[in-house]
């Protein structure tokens, strides 16, 4: 565990962490008693301003004790502590230990908890109140970052919220997409499509799909090269859950709205990726977030 | 030629002497009359609050519950937050006003009659004088051998003192844990262990502090006894001993006539010395060590009565009135000085505050933040929508439905749910969705805010915000 290459900084600290107790003891003894003027009125002979005398009103014994303990826990405790440079203590106890039990602890006590629920599919176990909060506090813990604390994501981000689903919305595909993480990719099309003025009539096309503002004639113009888009995005525009093709036929516009965007977005391409979380999770905080995202879009059975 | 004056040091018998010293145990004489009563008095009702307090119910609840784990206290109607903090503050600063206060006028009057030290001790004291006799009994009895009569009271005194305590500690946690459930799961021996660690810490600290530390706790532990000294005057009423009239101090025969004895009114019995609880003589003057608990002028008053001298040589009195032998309503006069007034002005004022605020407390806490993640987004219709976490905190004792609202843009509206159900006592965290149409503002930041009521009941809150617009 030593960070340096010998031990000299362990045992400067040691021997002076000890030296400087040793001489707490001493300046304890050597403070403890003082020479003054016997008197028979209990005052030192000490007078200042005239009259005002000193006392010799002394601690109680036991005070002194008290700071006799001090150094005897403290002797104790760096024995059992690590405390002394790098010696680890007799109780071989260290934070990191400390909190490993913790998280043991932790997950004992929880795993009755997410017992009762991972027995559920996870359509049944969004209908419970307990179940949905449990998934509503660990998406904010751990997606929430990205996606939004409503689920309604941003731009690049999904929103999960609504019924529209990039790689399928069933509790399976979710429990997949967390699980394994997700890369959507659109590659540069512009040289497939043909000119920039090709390019422009194919991204009015796709706005007419949805229904969005458009130009009309680039529309018609541009339907006919839409026909290389259509090998992941289907010829309606529809997309393809299995591709993670997104459906270009809806209003939703996750990488930007407008013709500038869509012209971007052919033009350009882009990678858009979702990582893993099974290192991150457990199997059963997955399931309990599975049904929470899955209970987002389906409110019917789910309690808001 | 210059002089020189040579220093001699002035011969002094010079000794070796331990400034720490064996404790001497005092053996405190039992003591009735007026202060008696009167501490007695408050010892019961003080206690009485302490013990009882935990049982009392409030509807389906304890009264009055520190509630640390869920952040609630609950004081007879009261549900308080961790946000409402402001109110231990000023029950503080009302404390120390009013500690102020008293010294300034009685001196310490906290020490010698309310004080949780001298309360216990008080109580300790009378188990001990129960079990082992009053002073002359137990000092015999510390000096003899050991016995099968001493070992059975020693044993049956630290027992009767160790329960005492630790149903002290036991009352103490019923203030944080129900007590009720906490007394059946002592029964059911299922406590849990920081309830067993703070009922035997807070046991054996008033078990040690009453039964063993006693006066020392005053002499060396307590700030108080140190500061309170520094706001004495020579009109603060303390206990005083009537030189002018005690001295010079003597025995002497009940028949004796004192006018022709060569006598002050001081029979130097030393009952005032073997009363007090500090273990000082009063007629010494005023001391650090004094706690201002008035059993010397009571023991003073009984010896007083048998000799028929006037009662009051031991007494409450000021310096200025013992130096200029002023009766009560001239020190009464005097009670009514400036730093008094200013006191009390100060602290009533305080006090006014204080209740105002809690009457007009509104029992709803709303938070509001800002969605972290997504600063602004562009949703269907040519919408802005800004996402906002509200926390909504219900301090009344039912469940409440909530309506929110958004103010302050032209075209604002709320795109979730308007309308939030709270449990009772519960705080909540709900997404807030706000829609502005995009371009009515320039882009930038806009001030906001929400506006949070009760839909039948009174509370509302106005909580600021922003709302941002992309460029």
């Amino acid at each position: 565990m030593s960070d340096f290459t010998s031990n000299f900084w362990s045992v400067y600290v040691a021997a002076l962490t000890l030296i400087g107790i040793f001489a707490c003891l001493i300046l304890l003894w050597v403070t403890a008693r003082k020479k003054v003027a016997s008197s028979a009125d209990n005052t030192t002979g000490h007078v200042w301003d005239e009259d005002l005398r000193e006392m010799n009103n002394p601690m109680p014994r036991w005070w002194m004790w008290l700071f006799v303990l001090t150094i005897v826990f403290s002797l104790g405790y760096l024995a059992a502590y690590p405390g002394l440079g790098s010696y680890a203590g007799q109780l071989g106890w260290s934070t990191q230990g400390e909190y490993t039990l913790e998280v043991a602890k932790a997950t004992r006590e929880l795993e009755p908890l997410y017992a009762r629920f991972t027995a559920m599919k996870p359509e049944d176990a969004a209908a419970q109140p307990e179940a949905m909060a449990i998934g509503e506090r660990l998406f904010m813990n751990n997606c929430a970052q990205c996606h939004g604390s409503d689920a309604r994501g941003s731009k690049g981000f999904p929103n999960l919220a609504d019924g529209d689903w990039l790689h399928g919305g069933t509790p399976d595909k979710i429990r997949e997409t967390i699980t394994r993480g997700r890369t959507g990719t659109m590659p540069p099309m512009a040289a497939a499509v043909g000119t920039p003025d090709d390019v422009k009539n194919v991204a009015n096309y796709v706005l007419s799909l949805s229904g969005s503002p458009h130009d009309s004639l680039r529309a018609a113009l541009g339907k006919s090269k839409f026909a290389v888009c259509a090998a992941c995005h289907g010829m309606d525009g529809k997309g393809n859950p299995a591709l993670g093709a997104p459906n270009l036929a809806d209003g939703v516009w996750l990488h930007g709205w407008g013709e500038a965007a869509i012209v971007a977005m052919i033009n350009q391409g882009k990678v858009n990726q979702m990582p893993a979380q099974a290192d991150k999770l457990t199997e059963a905080q997955i399931h309990l977030l599975t049904a929470y995202v899955w209970g987002l879009s389906n409110k019917a059975d789910a309690v808001k | 030629m210059r002089k020189v004056i040579p220093i001699a040091p002035l011969p002094v018998d010079e000794a070796m002497v331990s400034l720490y010293e064996a404790q001497k145990k005092l053996y405190p004489r039992s003591v009735s009359g007026f202060f008696a009563r009167w501490r007695w008095g408050l010892v019961f009702a003080t206690q009485l609050v302490f013990y009882g307090l935990p049982w009392l119910e409030w509807g389906q609840r304890q009264a009055v519950l520190f509630d640390l784990g869920a952040r609630r206290f609950y004081i007879f109607g009261l549900v308080l937050y961790p946000q409402d903090f402001i109110y231990l503050t000023g029950l503080l600063v009302v404390s120390a006003l009013s500690l102020f206060l008293f010294t300034a006028v009685a001196g310490r009057l906290w020490c010698g009659f309310a004080c949780p030290q001298t309360v216990y001790t008080e109580i300790f004291l009378w188990i001990e004088r129960r079990i082992e006799g009053d002073r002359t009994a137990r000092m015999r009895l510390d000096s003899a051998p050991l016995s099968l009569e001493k070992l059975v009271k020693k044993w049956f005194k630290h027992l009767v003192w160790l329960g005492v305590a630790l149903w002290t500690g036991f009352s103490f946690v019923g203030y944080f844990s129900p007590i009720r459930d906490l007394g059946l799961a002592f029964l059911q021996t299922r406590m849990g262990s920081w309830e067993v660690f703070w009922v035997a810490f807070y046991g054996l600290a008033t078990y040690g502090n009453a039964g063993f530390l006693r006066e020392q706790v005053c002499k060396y532990m307590c700030p108080y006894a140190r500061f309170q000294s520094a706001m004495f005057d020579r009109d603060t009423l303390i206990v005083t001993y009537d030189q002018a009239r005690g001295e010079p101090r003597g025995a002497r025969s009940r028949k004796a006539d004192l006018q022709a004895l060569d006598l002050g009114a001081c029979v130097d019995c030393t009952l005032c010395v073997q009363v007090c609880p500090t273990g000082i003589d009063i007629r010494n003057g005023l001391q650090y060590e004094c706690i201002s608990c008035g059993a010397c002028a009571d023991v003073c008053d009984t010896v007083m009565d048998k000799m028929n001298y006037p009662r009051g040589l031991i007494r409450f009195s000021t310096q200025n009135g013992v130096a200029a032998r002023w009766t009560q309503s001239q020190m009464m006069r005097r009670a009514l000085r400036p730093r008094v007034l200013i006191y009390s002005a100060v602290l009533v004022a305080l006090c006014l505050g204080l209740l105002l605020s809690l009457v007009l407390r509104t029992p709803l806490k709303v938070d509001v933040v800002r969605d972290r993640a997504a600063l602004s987004r562009i949703v269907e219709g040519g919408q802005l929508e800004n996402v906002y976490r509200l926390q909504v905190m219900n301090a009344t004792e039912s469940p409440q439905r909530y309506r929110i609202a958004a103010q302050g843009l032209p075209g604002l509206a709320l795109a979730s749910d308007e309308f939030v159900n709270v449990e009772a006592a519960q705080s909540r965290w709900v997404a807030v969705r706000l829609h502005l149409p995009y371009g009515s503002v320039a882009a930038g930041s806009h001030p906001i805010h929400f506006e949070i009521k009760a839909v039948d009941a009174e509370p509302r809150v106005s909580e600021k915000s922003v709302f941002l617009v992309p460029r």
